[in-house]
């Protein structure tokens, strides 16, 4: 079915970065070719430069990037040499685009349906009557329930999944020949990924069409990809077919991407026998008023529904579930930055949930947190000795030694003590959620919250955030909550896995048990729906 | 880069740190080069400019100097704009930090109260209070501090409220800071920029209303000040355009130059923000 | 339904608000230096021991506060806000006399400021680094920089004295007796300087904060979009950038009417506009304080009504407001 004439060849392309950039170019040398029928991945990290050709492509560069060399072929045309209003009647007419967020890219003043008329509209197709019609063919094509009621929508009243459908309408409104699709399902929770990953395959079978896909994320890549090209800073360091990538990667770096990603192998969980509990969770309840949208009305959220679970001392518990199933409420009631309605948090047999005030704020150092975004949970006025040392302070221990611990720990969680008088913006993403972990060990607290920790890292970095957590836990014998939207990460550091939905509990077992034999539909849902777990098996 | 290399990256704001440290000049050099009180007769009333030696800007109604006028006005102008800025920062900073840090009711009252001020024409107000207390140079600064801190308490409300659910003013709430440190050691520090480009822009208006109020008769009649100047002038200004004008170009540069400054320390303060600069 | 309701809503507050003004204003009189009729009465009144009988009478000043404050306070709820000793008239019929003229001279300086406003903004956004862009905001800054009753005054000395265009003082001709499209056209160039003066502050405000929202709203994602989908520019800034920037610019314009209303204080005293901010210039002068809380109240009340219409527009603008009340 593969034609194998291109759509798109980039030949050696170079595209300057503005002076004062990290480095001298965005990408250097970069050729690949997108053929008719085949969805190429174009897959790297943060910083690779991967979605730059795309911008290239669609001569949307951000400001002060500019092309240097190399040719973007399109029709046997080159697309650097296009004027703004030439490429203005390929946009959209002859290569469509969708975006990662799909929450800020439509317009919140304008209907749905009167933003799918507008591409029709700036080409010149068709009158307002049947741009309208059209407009509602689409919505039907990407599967938006009652397309009639959706058309006079504002997207404000879509959930993020059925706007990105809307985005994906507009693209494929004038049946483009190439689709560029840029992180599209990144913002997105996992089954509707899969939904929207589904979608995207479905719809380029039908049409045709050659698709320029933009990831990071390599499950993806094994879902959808006929072929890959592998970025890193800004050049390709591997290009073949998905079947030889992703099973016989040649390179270095692609091995050890591909390594980074958690395997489907469950590391034997220990048969400790179970002491008395160190948490002991009893019916939390918590809920949260909502406004409504066009397909729910206004409602209360039951965040927590009844949930009831025990932590042993030295045992990590992971708490799966996607966005709205209330596992970060859970994990804040415990550590006490939300007030559950009723129910009770029990730790190490005092009823932690019920303390008040000064109480409290003194007995706050035996639950702790580390935090999702490594660049929000650091004071940027603060060196990153004080923000280790400022709990120990806070707690009365004097300034110098809680400053000395802070260097200890440091040194344990791979630093070195010269991180002390530094301050956060001079670390990298990884590096300060290692002063987060560091941050959260300085008060010997009994329990540490894991709230999405390694989720906005990047999968090589995220592997090696994870490996010193496991490090710590045995080191120190820690008792861990661990709060995940990710099965596979759950399954690498978890002795027990609670899955959780729409606020309630809906199985719990050992991680061996509910990522090997899923007792419940929505667990096998979830597993089911994370990307390239098909493949995973040669992978691994 | 530092932060003057940003600051002057932006040469408007140059420009209005020069015009401002002339403007300083003369506030300071006043009790010297004019050590007579701006009040008395030194000539016969309505001198031109330039027409008799030693009255380069020429004399008002009742024969007083009008560059001495101007040089003491200045220092009544920055002095009034700081102190009151001043004393509505002291208002505003607190109310917003306690409204936007704990929320809820506190929140809700404090806002009403806020809003309360919001909507109460502003120099009307003015007037009102500065008539009512008799006209002094106490009253008109409490009077346009208690127009002007609405916009701090909301401003320092609204950084507040983002910064409160950060991740690590949450981290400091989890190690047992108490709310007081989490205010000043974790909040506070990290709204100051805009504080700080928010007062420079006050101490400008705070020029524009107390030129204002003069110009109305509302000025203390002990000090001489631009807006007096321009007040005692309207009636003749038919004849003697200048006894108006010169006053009013000292307001306007004065208010241009903190405006200008401003910008530029909102572009040294806030790099993040990259603004297409005009 | 969901409007009426609303604006139910609004006007409860509108009258709470109102009555604290009110209590505003007792508490004032009463941290006042001296004798509340005295101060009341002013300077002038007070050697009329009939005047100051009456105030006192008014107020009850031999009952205690609480007696004092209900008697104030229910005076202005029938609307009787006293005399006027030195104008000799009940200070309402004064400022409803005035009423019309401020609302005139508002109302045109506030379209005028904000049509220029929005369309000099858009233009200096869409030629960010052009220096035609660069001189429409440097104009900008300066009107905002300079006093208005200063820009008022050379208004006169340039258009009236030198340039004899158009009349300094007053709303009408005085004398002339014209009637009908004469007297509208008479009023109409009577308005042209105060207008306009009282315009050029606001119209600098609407300028820069039309500017900034453009340029903000250029930065989001819906534009790029709009761009992916081949639209010319020009539909672009119209459609998507300029609608998503007027949002905030509503906001503000309700912000903006108590200054207006200083404003019209300012330029009323300069070109003699018979309106309630020349009545507030006049009991200044007069020391006529009662009047002056009057005219306070007034134009708190009016501003009131302002912000309510504001807050109904940005209603209609934004439908995600709508949807959600």
């Amino acid at each position: 079915m593969n034609d194998t004439t291109p759509v798109l060849s980039i030949r050696d392309l170079t595209l300057a970065l503005p002076e004062g950039a990290d480095r001298d170019y965005a990408v250097e040398d970069v050729s690949y070719d997108v053929a008719r029928g085949e969805i190429m991945c174009v897959v790297g990290e943060s910083g690779s430069g991967k979605s730059m050709a795309a911008n290239a492509v669609m001569g949307l560069l951000p400001k002060g990037v500019s092309a240097s060399g190399g040719e973007v072929l399109f029709d046997g045309q080159d697309l650097l040499t296009l004027d703004e209003k030439q490429h203005r009647q390929l946009r959209g007419l002859r290569i469509g685009m969708i975006f990662q967020e799909p929450m800020t890219a439509l317009n919140p003043l304008m209907r749905v349906g009167a933003q799918i008329a507008e591409v029709f509209e700036a080409h010149g197709k068709y009158n307002a009557r049947e741009r309208q019609e059209r407009a509602l063919a689409l919505l039907d094509e990407v599967g938006i329930p009652q397309p009639e009621r959706a058309i006079r929508a504002y997207p404000f009243q879509l959930s993020g999944g059925q706007r990105q459908r809307v985005m994906i309408a507009m693209a494929l409104a004038l049946e483009p020949e190439l689709l560029i699709a840029d992180e599209p399902t990144t913002a997105l929770d996992v089954t509707t990924q899969a939904q929207i990953l589904e979608l995207i395959r479905n719809l380029q079978r039908r049409h045709g069409m050659a698709v320029m896909f933009i990831t990071h994320d390599f499950g993806v890549v094994a879902e959808i990809a006929t072929r890959v090209c592998v970025m890193r800073h800004g050049r390709i360091v591997e290009l073949g077919t998905a079947g030889e990538v992703l099973d016989n990667p040649q390179h270095a770096y692609t091995r050890a991407l591909l390594d980074a990603i958690p395997s489907n192998v469950v590391p034997q969980s220990r048969d400790a026998e179970r002491p008395a509990p160190l948490l002991e969770v009893k019916h939390l309840h918590k809920v949260f008023r909502s406004r409504g949208g066009l397909f729910k009305p206004a409602r209360e959220v039951r965040a927590l529904d009844d949930i009831s679970f025990t932590l042993a001392p030295g045992e990590t518990v992971g708490i799966v579930g996607e966005s709205g199933s209330g596992k970060s409420t859970l994990g804040r009631c415990v550590v006490r930055l939300e007030h559950p309605d009723s129910g009770s948090v029990m730790l190490s047999g005092i009823d932690y949930s019920s303390l008040k005030g000064d109480t409290l704020r003194r007995e706050r150092h035996r639950v702790q947190m580390i935090f999702q975004d490594p660049y929000a949970s650091l004071n940027p006025r603060h060196r990153v000795g004080y923000a280790i040392a400022q709990g120990p302070i806070a707690n009365g221990v004097p300034r110098a030694q809680a400053m000395r611990r802070a260097e200890e720990l440091l040194e344990l969680v791979g630093l070195g003590a010269v991180a002390v008088d530094r301050f956060p913006h001079e670390f990298s993403g990884g590096q300060r959620q290692r002063i987060g972990i560091a941050r959260a060990l300085a008060l010997d607290p009994e329990l540490i919250v894991a709230d999405e920790a390694v989720s906005a890292l990047d999968v090589s970095i995220q592997a090696q955030v994870l490996e010193l957590l496991d490090e710590l836990k045995r080191k120190l014998s820690l008792s861990l909550l661990f709060i995940t939207h990710d099965l596979r990460v759950a399954a690498q550091i978890c002795d027990t896995i609670i899955v959780m939905q729409q606020g309630r509990i809906v199985e719990e077992g050992t991680a061996q048990e509910v990522f090997l034999n899923p007792r419940e539909p929505y667990t096998r849902q979830l597993l089911d729906a994370i990307p390239g777990r098909a493949h995973e098996p040669a992978m691994a | 880069m530092s932060f003057f290399a940003r600051f002057a990256q932006n040469r408007g704001a140059l420009v209005g740190l020069l015009i401002l440290i002339a403007i300083i000049g003369m506030a300071i050099l006043a009790p010297f080069l004019y050590p007579e009180s701006p009040w008395r007769m030194v000539q016969r009333p309505f001198l031109a400019p330039m027409e008799a030696e030693g009255f380069w800007l020429g004399t008002d109604t009742m024969g007083r100097d009008v560059a001495a006028g101007l040089m003491h006005g200045a220092w009544v102008s920055l002095l009034i704009g700081l102190v009151s800025t001043t004393v509505a920062l002291l208002i505003g900073v607190p109310l917003g930090a306690v409204a936007g840090y704990y929320g809820g009711l506190v929140d809700d009252g404090l806002m009403r109260f806020t809003e309360f001020f919001q909507t109460i024409p502003n120099f009307a107000l003015a007037i009102v209070l500065v008539a009512i207390m008799q006209p002094s140079v106490v009253s008109i600064v409490l009077a346009i501090a208690i127009v002007s801190w609405p916009p701090v308490a909301r401003l320092v409300r609204a950084e507040f409220m983002s910064l409160r659910h950060r991740e690590y003013v949450e981290a400091a709430r989890l190690v047992g800071q108490t709310n007081g440190t989490i205010i000043l050691r974790q909040i506070l520090p990290n709204t100051l920029s805009p504080i700080i480009v928010l007062a420079s822009l006050m101490v400008a208006t705070a020029i524009l209303l107390e030129s204002a109020l003069s110009f109305l008769g509302l000025g203390d009649p002990n000090v001489m000040s631009w807006g007096y100047m321009i007040g005692a002038a309207r009636t003749v200004i038919r004849q003697a355009w200048w006894l108006s004008f010169f006053p009013g170009v000292a307001i306007l540069l004065t208010v241009l130059a903190l405006n200008l400054v401003g910008e530029g320390l909102d572009d040294a303060l806030n790099p993040k923000l990259v603004r297409e600069r005009s | 339904m969901l409007y009426a309701r609303l604006i139910v809503m609004r006007l409860l507050k509108a009258v709470v608000v109102l009555f604290l003004i009110v209590i505003f204003n007792f508490v004032l009189i009463q941290l006042a230096p001296g004798d509340p009729a005295s101060i009341l009465a002013g300077e002038a009144g007070a050697t009329d021991e009939e005047f100051l009988r009456q105030l006192r009478e008014r107020f009850g000043l031999d009952q205690p506060l609480y007696v004092q404050l209900w008697h104030y306070v229910s005076g202005i709820a029938t609307l009787d806000f006293g005399w006027s000793y030195r104008q000799g008239m009940p200070v309402l019929d004064l400022i409803l006399a005035r009423l019309p003229a401020t609302l005139l001279l508002t109302g045109t300086a506030f379209v005028l400021s904000l049509v220029l406003g929005i369309v000099a903004g858009s233009m200096a956004a869409a030629r960010v680094k052009k220096p035609s862009g660069s001189l429409i905001m440097a104009l900008a800054l300066i009107f905002y920089a300079t006093p208005l009753f200063w820009v008022a005054l050379m208004a006169v000395v340039l258009f009236s004295v030198y340039l004899d265009w158009l009349p300094a003082y007053g709303m009408y001709t005085v004398g002339a007796g014209h009637t009908g499209l004469a007297l509208m056209l008479d009023v109409a160039k009577h308005l042209v300087l105060p207008a306009t003066t009282l315009a050029l502050f606001f119209m600098a405000i609407y300028t820069r904060m039309t500017r900034a929202s453009m340029l903000e709203a250029s930065q989001q994602d819906y534009v790029k979009t709009a761009r992916a989908k081949g639209l010319s520019p020009r539909v672009i800034q119209r459609r998507h950038i300029l609608r998503n920037a007027l949002l905030p610019i509503i906001t503000l314009a309700g912000l903006q009417a108590g200054q207006m209303v200083g404003g019209a204080i300012l330029t009323e005293t300069v070109f003699a506009w018979p309106g309630i901010g020349r009545l507030m210039f006049e009991a200044l002068q007069q020391r006529d304080y009662n009047l002056l809380l009057g005219i306070f109240f007034f134009s708190a009340a009016l501003v009131i009504v302002f912000n309510i219409v504001t807050d109904l527009v940005y209603r209609l603008a934004d439908p995600r407001i709508k949807e959600a009340s």
